[in-house]
């Protein structure tokens, strides 16, 4: 499929047919859909501002899984387990190292990084379903870590409380807007160098490996050391995730990020369409609104169907997992919202 | 044409399957810018071949050396694939095997790879030398699109294309990487008698005006006679034949082994 240009953007120099805005027009819009996205604490009710923060703290996360899902062909459903890894990190950092919550974002990003780098090991030798379930050892392992070992630090089970507030002279973000701007900020950032990567050698190093991993090693690519990038990449913005997760929230323990939401991560990769940069934040939007419609209907269903229903509602997010896992298996490209949206992509 | 020096020797080669061997002690040097045709009829181990010169597979016995220009020769029986593919040897494959997903500006601008330098985080940021570097890339696999004629797809996903040019745009994926050396697994193979006129013509021009060493494998003895300087003949995991098109259209193993097939094909 071609992709579709407006008519009269003819390309003048190569420099300008790999831009990603070329038209005045572009710019314009690009431009006003950031100044809106400003914009919107000003005329929003906190709850509203609230919901925007969570879907932007998860699209964080769920950009550096398509990564690693919809880029590099591999699976893993350990993505909450690296934002709790970025979470703690964080807060320790912040709390009892007095570093700077500027300085402990990319710092949780890099440990959560390096967590995911060993998880993703097994991909060098399995795929597909086998994979899947190694990667699932994280979101055991890594609950198990936080609740057993230097509990003093820690906290056990209780996990970390009154995590420190970002401040930037003087200013302290503990509002629902004051984080707006910082999740806001992130995102934007981690959008850009997403496009960034998908354009460039990393980007298409990771595609070839996802479309055919033999050919991809006899031109050149080395299979191993771009699976790990991915991996550690993957888990990179699921820690800066985690760290934006745990200022807003100010607490954290081993369980507030669990297996529930890597599968439902990995079904907002699925959903929003793999391999394009618009496909997570479709994704995450559509699914976290699914999820919040789910949530206010369950106790409805307890209503109706007395006992059946409470049954009904804990196996809601086993089917949904298992549908996911069979959708990736047999259908690895994905529902992909592109080709819907060709131009987006 | 002269021919100076070996580009890549073969040597004692043996590869099996399980207890069935598919290549048995087959030697034979590809000389420095010749077209090296190997045929023979199917299963004879052709793929096998090219297999363990890229790394694909690792021969259970025998070396394989390549004679990189302008450096020390290099022993590449048990090197990855990947490293083989930087010292300069490229390949296309019998059964396409393209980055389906991505375009065909993409899928030559990934063959690159081994020429850029560009990390992770500079390409994220896209910024000063990364984005020079992706210019000044495209321009090169530019040249290339111009040369296959493949201006028209040059933005189309080349899973939807057809197999015709399919085969093409694998072929400038191969030239992408500038290699001295190409391997290409049946590159005329279903196509029509315009396409693979197309294709013979590619191939000697790559041969001609870029210098490549080619070793090649095709069925279409008519081609292979009018291409190859030199032929190597293999049936059932052996070297049965060496030498050029007129001795080896005369050699009486090879019309064995080929009427053998042509008999097996006609019913
Ligand atoms: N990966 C493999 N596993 C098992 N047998 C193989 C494999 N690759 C090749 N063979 C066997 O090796 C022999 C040679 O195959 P191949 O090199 O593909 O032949 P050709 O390319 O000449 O048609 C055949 O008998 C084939 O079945
Ligand atoms: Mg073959």
């Amino acid at each position: 499929m071609a992709a579709i240009r407006p008519a009269g953007d003819f390309d003048i120099s190569y420099a300008h047919d790999m831009a990603v805005i070329r038209r005045p027009w572009q710019w314009a819009a690009a431009v006003g859909l950031v100044a809106f996205l400003f914009a919107v604490p000003a005329f929003s009710p906190p709850q509203f501002l609230d919901a925007l923060n969570l879907i932007g703290i998860f699209l964080v996360s769920v950009q550096g899984l398509a990564i690693l899902v919809g880029y590099t062909g591999q699976i893993s459903l350990g993505q909450a387990a690296f934002m709790t890894v970025g979470a703690y990190a964080s807060a320790v950092l912040t709390k009892y190292a007095g570093v700077p919550f500027w300085f402990a974002l990319p710092l949780a990003g890099l440990g959560a990084g390096l967590v995911g780098l060993i998880f993703g090991l097994p991909s060098l030798r399995i795929k597909g379903f086998y994979l899947a379930m190694a990667t699932l050892a994280a979101q055991f392992i890594i609950p198990w870590i936080f609740r057993g070992f230097w509990v003093a630090t820690l906290g056990g089970a209780t996990g970390i409380q009154e995590i420190p507030v970002p401040r930037l002279a003087g200013f302290a973000f503990d509002s629902e807007w004051g984080m707006y701007f910082i999740i806001l900020v992130v995102a934007i950032l981690t959008t850009i160098a997403m496009k960034n990567l998908a354009r460039t050698r990393t980007g298409r190093a990771f595609v070839a490996i996802r479309d055919n991993d033999l050919a991809a090693e006899v031109l050149g690519i080395n299979i191993v050391a771009y699976k790990l990038r991915a991996f550690f990449l993957s888990a990179f913005y699921a820690g800066l995730a985690g760290s934006l997760w745990a200022h807003y929230l100010r607490s954290i323990n081993p369980e507030q990020l669990d297996l529930i939401d890597s599968v439902w991560m990995l079904g907002m990769v699925i959903v929003g369409g793999m391999g394009s940069a618009l496909g997570p934040i479709l994704g995450t939007v559509f699914i976290r609104l699914l999820r919040e419609l789910v949530s206010t209907l369950t106790p409805n269903l307890n209503d109706m169907l007395p006992g059946l229903g409470a049954n009904l509602a804990g196996l809601g997010p086993l089917v949904f997992g298992f549908a996911l896992a069979l959708f990736l298996v047999f259908e690895p490209h994905g529902l992909a919202l592109a080709a819907v949206f060709p131009l987006a992509v | 044409m002269a021919f100076k020096s070996v580009k890549l020797g073969v040597e004692n080669i043996h590869l099996s399957f399980g207890g069935t061997s598919a290549l048995t002690g087959v030697s034979f040097d590809v000389l420095e810018g010749e077209i090296l045709a190997v045929i023979g009829p199917n299963g004879a181990g052709k793929t096998s071949t090219l297999n363990c010169i890229n790394g694909f597979y690792q021969p259970d016995q025998g070396q394989i050396t390549f004679f990189p220009t302008g450096s020390e020769r290099r022993d590449i029986t048990r090197l990855p694939a990947y490293r083989i593919a930087k010292l300069g040897i490229a390949r296309t494959f019998q059964n396409i095997a393209l980055y389906t997903g991505l375009n065909t500006l993409d899928n030559l601008m990934a063959a690159r790879h081994v020429h850029m330098k560009q990390s992770m985080l500079a390409g994220m940021l896209y910024f000063g030398s990364a984005r020079q570097e992706e210019i000044a890339h495209r321009e090169a696999v530019e040249e290339i699109i111009d040369f296959l004629e493949i201006e028209h797809i040059r933005k189309s996903v080349v899973g939807a294309l057809p197999y015709g040019l399919r085969k093409r745009v694998e072929l400038g994926r191969a030239l992408a990487l500038e290699p001295q050396m190409l391997l290409l697994d049946e590159p005329m193979a279903g196509m029509n008698v315009e396409e693979k006129e197309d294709m013979a013509r590619f191939i000697l021009d790559i041969h001609e005006r870029r210098g490549v060493t080619i070793l090649l494998i095709e069925h279409d003895m008519g081609l292979v006679m009018d291409i190859a300087d030199r032929i190597v003949v293999l049936d059932f995991g052996i070297k049965i034949a060496e030498g050029t098109p007129d001795t080896i259209r005369q050699d009486p193993n090879v019309i064995k082994a080929y009427l053998g097939e042509e008999s097996q094909h006609k019913t």
